[in-house]
């Protein structure tokens, strides 16, 4: 019988035997949890200190908080693309794409919109 | 996905019971995923409103910037609180998996305390808000804060009740196959949210004070 892996891992109840899995599940947790308390500790003291420009600032921010995205669908959802959960891979692959579009999209009709509207670029006269 | 298509001839009693079996399991499973594309729809909630709020977040109307309004080390406790909870809901899952009802109580109980206290904290940063002239009305930033906060914020007031309602479940029936599948649902939904808050805290905390 196929056991289905990652979001799935605990609720078969046939896997309950597996003594070595749960040690392991234990390990991931606490792997997962203290990267991601590291990558939540280091945007916040970089910028409650204060010492860099903005503009440095941002891009690491939000490169911290991508990878603890990650650290969180590997460590805690427990995803890793293996054929068990193929479906949940494609719903989440399009989710993201669909998501990027939105955010992306968004913001660059919304800038351009804001930049051609503003009362120094409206034709005079 | 098991349509019946079994004969009604004489079958033997022994492949059944592994079918039937087979079927309950699948039924779990095909649960986890529907809930699993629930939440990817939810996703593309959130990601509408957190692409209003980039859009908005310059629009202040003269009101208060988010350097004005946001203390980091507030923030930071509620970080804290969420991303315990996200490993304490792992360990209940842990106990699940090896039939611990007691232990299964034990981290759901003190998952919900952590969710009880970001809730609150949040509750009142917004009390705080609202108090001093900066509610949503103020400006078209402080509207499109309001709601993306807002809407997690009740997101984990709707996971605290269901986490709730499944302590009670797992006090009556104990660990069950179907109250292993809540445990699993609302595992991802939990996790999901402290993901969403991520994306909360980097992009209208971190860099509305950076």
């Amino acid at each position: 019988m196929h056991e289905p892996r990652g979001p799935f891992i605990a609720t078969t109840a046939h896997g309950r035997a597996a003594g070595g899995a749960a040690h392991a599940d234990v390990r991931s947790y606490l792997t997962g949890f203290l990267l991601s308390a590291v990558l939540t500790f280091i945007p916040f003291a970089l910028v409650m200190s204060g010492t860099a420009p903005a503009a440095t600032v941002i891009p690491i921010c939000v490169a911290l908080g991508v990878a603890q995205i990650i650290v969180h669908l590997v460590y805690f959802l427990h995803m890793d693309g293996s054929s068990g959960q193929t479906w949940n891979t494609a719903a989440f692959v399009f989710t993201f794409v669909v998501v990027a579009i939105l955010v992306a999209g968004s913001l660059w009709v919304m800038y351009h919109l804001d930049t051609n509207m503003m009362p120094g670029m409206m034709p005079t006269g | 996905m098991n349509i019946q298509t079994r004969p009604l001839t004489t079958a033997p009693l022994l492949p059944e019971v592994f079918e039937v079996e087979e079927e309950h399991h699948d039924a779990g499973a095909i649960t986890t995923l529907g809930f699993w594309i629930y939440l990817m729809s939810d996703c593309i909630l959130f990601a509408s409103l957190f692409a209003s709020f980039a859009v908005l977040r310059d629009a202040t109307a003269g009101g208060p910037t988010g350097r004005d309004i946001f203390s980091l080390p507030y923030v930071a406790v509620e970080t804290a609180c969420l991303l315990v909870s996200s490993f304490t809901y792992g360990m209940a899952m842990i106990s699940a998996g090896q039939g611990q009802k007691a232990w299964v109580l034990r981290w759901l109980g003190l998952t919900l305390l952590l969710g009880l206290s970001f809730v609150g904290m949040e509750v009142h940063e917004f009390i705080k808000l609202i108090g001093e002239g900066s509610g949503p009305e103020r400006s078209g930033f402080l509207s499109a804060f309001f709601t993306l906060v807002g809407t997690h914020g009740l997101h984990v007031t709707s996971g605290m009740i269901w986490m709730g309602v499944l302590i009670a479940h797992v006090l009556r029936r104990g660990l069950t196959d179907a109250n292993r599948t809540r445990l699993m649902c609302l595992s991802l939904f939990w996790h999901f949210l402290d993901i969403v808050w991520i994306g909360v805290f980097t992009v209208v905390y971190l860099m509305g004070v950076a």
